[in-house]
């Protein structure tokens, strides 16, 4: 693999996604929501319990909250990389660019870069909000700065591996479909893994303390690679030519 | 290295479907060799398995010496030939400079190198007015140039062109075939599939017509006579009966007769003419010229194409 051909698809694709509307309304709703919205729960939820209360429920909520990121490393890339095959297959630019020297796993790489750079970027973007905002509101209560710590670090550890997976799951939906909708619609249904996750950790089946989220790190990105794999053999340069219509 | 294309029984099967069946065929350098064929004859499928886009079933074919089989020889391929393909797949939200600049990244060409070939090319096509607007807004005509300009970035001896003029206003059509002929002075190797006759003949120095296997081959010229029979065009005064009377004499067939004009069948012009126009005018005939009466290409095409039915 070459990784300037990779990021020469890569850029391209950036260029084009700056003028994709969806794309960019979904890099920067989720973070927002998320990043906004969740600190000024917490500060509505804090604000009416006695200090002793809150000093205990506070910590226990930003854990939870900051578990969104994780879903929203899976959900941002669904709107961009379902859109990176299916957009090539509509525009038919797939024919010129499987022309070009590139090997597939070139062509792979630079839609896995482009798929993963923008949500990640996002998210951690959202996170630095998140993290001030929250800290902004808890200070007084809990007396020290919650933000930055080792939990939400590796939470951001995790997030640029759950991304990827989304990425390559997408790449390859959208190898095999024709319609960037379909292809997103289908690819949002990966969150419903987390969202299992999400209520194990709620129930204490699979607590998210650190030892469990570096597990899930290591698992995704075992993961990751093993769908590397499978993207670079299910695409099928000539299923693509001569199937896709 | 020479810019040759050498095919020997290739076949593409999909299935029990023969898309393309045992074609064989030679391409010099330089030259530009036309494919003709009707929708489904198998030309584009044969450009995309000599293009290294699909594999083959069967066969064996060389691009510039390199085999197409030999999966360490494709990208060399890939790297040495510019590729139009039918539908064009320009980026229609990138300018026209984006979408050649992305092309030129991918062949790995330096930024200078980049600019010099986008400038050249565009300003050579009148498109470099136009070169930040975005592809998307361009007219059909345009949309060819430019992507025939994106197969040409990297400076290739080699083009595959499918199609080129398909879908365009006879103004634009006549662009993109001048700027082919613009190439072929350049002495670059040009695979041109078209179903346009006229086209073909305009600018091809060979042609191969196929219908899933290869009907005929040659130059337009000699696939013309090959394949019927001539004739030449009397022009007279008046061509009365005493007239056709001495061509029939001379054991020749009268195709066509009028009141001042003789068609007749010949089989070696060059050699026979001279001894028609000397009966006609010792017949009394007033001879005012003489022309042949060419086929045209679309005749052995639909000649050949309906005997291979």
């Amino acid at each position: 693999m070459d990784l300037q051909s990779a990021w020469s698809v890569a850029a391209k694709d950036f260029r084009i996604y700056r003028k994709k509307i969806n794309v960019i309304r979904a890099s920067i709703a989720y973070p927002l929501i998320v990043g906004v919205l969740f600190p000024l729960i917490l500060n509505y939820s804090i604000q009416k319990q006695p200090t002793a209360v809150a000093v205990a429920l506070a910590p226990s909520l930003m854990d939870s909250f900051s578990i969104w990121f994780i879903i929203g490393a899976i959900i941002i890339p669904t709107a961009i990389a379902s859109y990176s095959l299916v957009g090539e297959k509509l525009q038919k630019s797939l024919e010129p660019l499987l022309a070009t020297p590139m090997t597939d796993g070139d062509i792979l790489l630079g839609k896995s870069i482009s798929g993963l750079l923008i949500p990640v970027a996002s998210v951690y973007a959202g996170a630095i909000i998140f993290m001030a905002l929250c800290d902004h509101f808890t200070q007084g209560v809990l007396g020290y700065l919650y933000y930055p710590n080792w939990h939400m670090g590796v939470i951001l550890l995790v997030v640029p591996l759950a991304s990827l997976m989304s990425v390559e799951i997408n790449i390859i939906i959208s190898a095999r479909m024709t319609d960037a909708r379909s292809a997103q619609q289908l690819g949002t249904l990966l969150i419903l893994p987390f969202v299992g996750l999400y209520l194990a950790a709620d129930l204490k089946i699979f607590p998210f303390t650190n030892t469990n989220l570096l597990i899930l790190a290591g698992a995704l990105a075992l993961i990751d690679i093993a769908f590397f794999f499978v993207s670079k053999a299910t695409f099928q340069r000539e299923e693509i030519l001569t199937r896709w219509k | 290295m020479s810019i040759t294309i050498d095919v020997e029984n290739l076949t593409k099967s999909y299935g029990t479907f023969t898309a393309v069946d045992n074609v064989s065929l030679h391409v010099d350098e330089g030259e530009v060799f036309g494919f003709l064929g009707p929708n489904g004859a198998g030309k584009t499928t044969t450009v995309r398995m000599l293009a290294c886009l699909i594999s083959k079933t069967s066969g064996r074919a060389t691009v510039g010496g390199y085999d197409i089989g030999n999966s360490s020889d494709q990208p060399k391929i890939r790297g040495m030939i510019g590729f139009l393909p039918e539908n064009v797949g320009l980026y229609e939200e990138l300018s026209a400079y984006d979408n050649l600049d992305f092309y030129g990244r991918y062949y790995k060409l330096s930024i200078q190198r980049r600019r010099e070939q986008i400038e050249y090319f565009l300003k050579m096509l009148g498109l470099w007015d136009k070169r930040e607007d975005a592809a998307g807004t361009f007219s059909k005509g345009m949309k060819q140039k430019l992507a025939i300009t994106r197969a040409l970035i990297h400076d290739p001896k080699l083009l595959f062109l499918d199609e080129p003029t398909a879908n365009l206003d006879p103004e634009a059509s006549k662009t993109v075939r001048d700027f082919i002929l613009e190439l072929k002075k350049e002495k670059r190797t040009i695979f041109l599939n078209t179903h346009l006759l006229d086209e073909a003949e305009r600018v091809c120095d060979q042609v191969a017509i196929l219908k899933t296997k290869l009907i005929a081959t040659g130059s337009p010229e000699d696939l013309r006579h090959s394949q019927s029979t001539r004739k030449v065009r009397v022009q007279l005064e008046l061509a009365d009966d005493a007239v056709a009377g001495a061509v029939k004499t001379l054991g020749f067939q009268i195709a066509e007769k009028t009141s001042n004009s003789l068609v007749i069948v010949v089989n070696n012009p060059e050699k026979e003419n001279p001894e028609i126009l000397k009966a006609i005018q010792t017949a009394g005939g007033r001879i005012q010229f003489v022309t042949e009466v060419g086929s045209s290409l679309e005749d052995v095409y639909l000649k050949l194409v309906r005997g291979a039915e």
